[in-house]
């Protein structure tokens, strides 16, 4: 059941780019604190348009978005680091950018690094770390100041499947502790089912909500939940709606 | 799910390529090539000199042992060719310095409009494609027949591909890590200096790198044209080949090339120093 206050209401929004093309249309649906919502579905269906609408970066054509919260964290398909900064500044820069004292963003910056499980990692250019690594020190850098609306545009896509599946119980770990509001765009089904509380299934171009699955699995999930006969008819009914949704 | 688990599972920093080498080695792979393709070289150059010329034709090519004595081992000549050398050399650095805040500054202000960039940059194509020569007399109307000259022409020579390769640093940023920026709602000057300046400091070594070599360049053939004042190396190379001086000549053009090289590798270190510990080139990546 949803709380009182959605920190995200999409009311009847639409997108239609400058060439005409319509990415979305008619999409409703809202996020409450405490809640993890998936979006599943095509690709080039308008999943990361609605992120890129939540967050600002671009305005939609048509309905209204309200987004309660004025801390949002965004964690984009890459990991998006600054070659150039270690992973403690990259984890700082946030704090930097809405000019927070040095001292409380290294103890910010320390904070979310020990979160993620990067600690001994600090002075590490990204160039000598893994891809998990690098989404690591994205998502400490979110976690900096502490948002209480997370919007992550599909970012475990690029690391291999073990790694996905680390990352996935991390950020799961991390939704359980922290019980943040959550938007969160993939194409696995797997992955949309064992990290949310909802997942919503959006059509080809241009993208509809066209069904919505509550996910009753308890937190924190065990990995093992993936073998669960009824983790699997789950997926297998998100995988049905998905198909007809082509 | 234990984080420890989750924590040693991915935290694997990406592996280097490069193979542990030993300083034996590695100077080995260096220095044996280069060693090898000049003794090459050397002894083409003593095969011209000996067996395609005779003695009375043998001042085009002297061999190079007459080249040492001459140019490099009597210091009378070789003081000569050093302090003209000197000479060319500050112009070079007066030049390049002038090109370089003039490129910067003109990068900075094209990044920051599409406007402005489209309307400057035909002009810099333009100033790029006139050759020396047809400006020549219009340098010296402006700026007359000496030393100020010559820096103007080090000036013309390296501004473009210094521009170009700022200019494109500029723009490297990606997507991303702009949305980032905006996202947290940072300013145009920030966003500039903590972003868009970095990012483009690996495409302004490139550029110093061409720059630098042509400003060398844009010295020695000042010096042709601009002769009053201090005595540079292009001058000196005039009145050798004038005076049929051989050795001295190729003693000069050798210490002009040494320059060149020298301000090439300075550039390349100083990149590697400043940028080399997170910079690498796509190439030598491994994800």
């Amino acid at each position: 059941m949803a709380p009182a206050h959605p920190a995200l209401i999409f009311d009847h929004i639409g997108m239609t780019y400058a060439n005409g093309t319509q990415a979305i249309s008619d999409v409703s649906f809202q996020v409450s604190p405490g809640e993890f919502v998936s979006v599943v579905g095509p690709s080039g269906c308008g999943k990361s348009t609605l992120l890129r609408i939540a967050s600002g970066l671009i305005r939609h054509s048509f309905g209204s978005v309200t987004v309660e919260e004025d801390k949002i964290g965004y964690v984009f398909q890459d990991a998006t680091l600054l070659d150039w900064r270690t992973v403690e500044q990259n984890v700082q820069l946030p704090a930097e950018l809405h000019g927070i004292a040095r001292p409380e963003r290294e103890k910010l910056a320390q904070d979310a690094i020990n979160l993620v499980g990067l600690s001994g990692f600090e002075k590490h250019y990204p160039k000598s770390l893994s891809g998990g690594m690098k989404m690591r020190t994205s998502l400490a850098r979110t976690l900096t100041l502490k948002p209480s609306l997370f919007l992550f545009d599909e970012p475990f896509g690029a690391v291999d499947e073990i790694t996905r599946e680390h990352l996935n119980e991390e950020t799961q770990r991390l939704f359980n502790q922290e019980r943040f509001a959550g938007l969160f765009i993939t194409h696995s089904i797997g992955e949309a089912v064992f990290m949310s509380t909802r997942v919503l299934v959006m059509s080809a171009r241009p993208g509809r909500i066209v069904a919505s699955f509550d996910i009753p699995f308890e937190y924190p999930r065990n990995p093992d939940l993936r073998f669960d006969p009824a983790f699997a008819e789950l997926c297998a009914e998100v995988s049905a709606a998905l198909r007809s949704a082509y | 799910m234990s984080k420890a688990a989750a924590a040693t599972a991915d935290n694997v920093p990406a592996p280097s390529t490069a193979r542990p080498k030993t300083l034996a080695r590695r100077l080995g792979e260096t220095l044996v090539p280069p060693i090898v393709l000049g003794c090459a070289i050397l002894i083409v150059w003593y095969m011209i000199s000996y067996l395609v010329l005779n003695s009375t034709n043998r001042f085009l090519l002297s061999p190079p042992h007459e080249v040492w004595l001459r140019g490099f081992a009597d210091w009378n000549n070789f003081s000569e060719i050093l302090i003209a050398l000197w000479s060319s050399a500050r112009v070079a650095a007066i030049g390049l310095s002038i090109a370089i805040c003039i490129s910067m500054l003109l990068a900075t202000i094209m990044s920051q409009s599409k406007l402005i960039e489209i309307a400057i940059f035909p002009y810099m194509v333009a100033l790029q494609a006139i050759p020396l020569l047809a400006i020549v007399p219009l340098i010296s109307f402006w700026f007359g027949f000496g030393q100020t000259s010559r820096v103007v022409v080090c000036v013309l020579i390296s501004l473009f591909p210094m521009l170009v390769n700022t200019l494109f640093g500029l723009h490297s940023a990606s997507r991303g890590a702009h949305d980032l920026f905006t996202l947290h709602r940072a300013s145009r000057l920030t966003r500039l200096r903590k972003l868009m300046l970095p990012a483009a400091l690996p495409a302004i070594f490139a550029g110093l790198r061409i720059s630098a070599g042509l400003s060398v360049i844009g010295a020695i053939v000042g010096d042709f044209f601009f002769g009053r004042g201090d005595v540079g190396i292009g001058q000196r190379l005039r009145e050798y080949a004038n005076e049929l001086e051989g050795e001295q000549l190729l003693a000069a053009v050798i210490m002009s090339s040494g320059l060149g090289i020298a301000v090439f590798l300075f550039f390349t270190w100083l990149s590697k120093a400043s940028i080399g510990h997170w910079y690498e080139t796509r190439s030598a990546r491994d994800d």
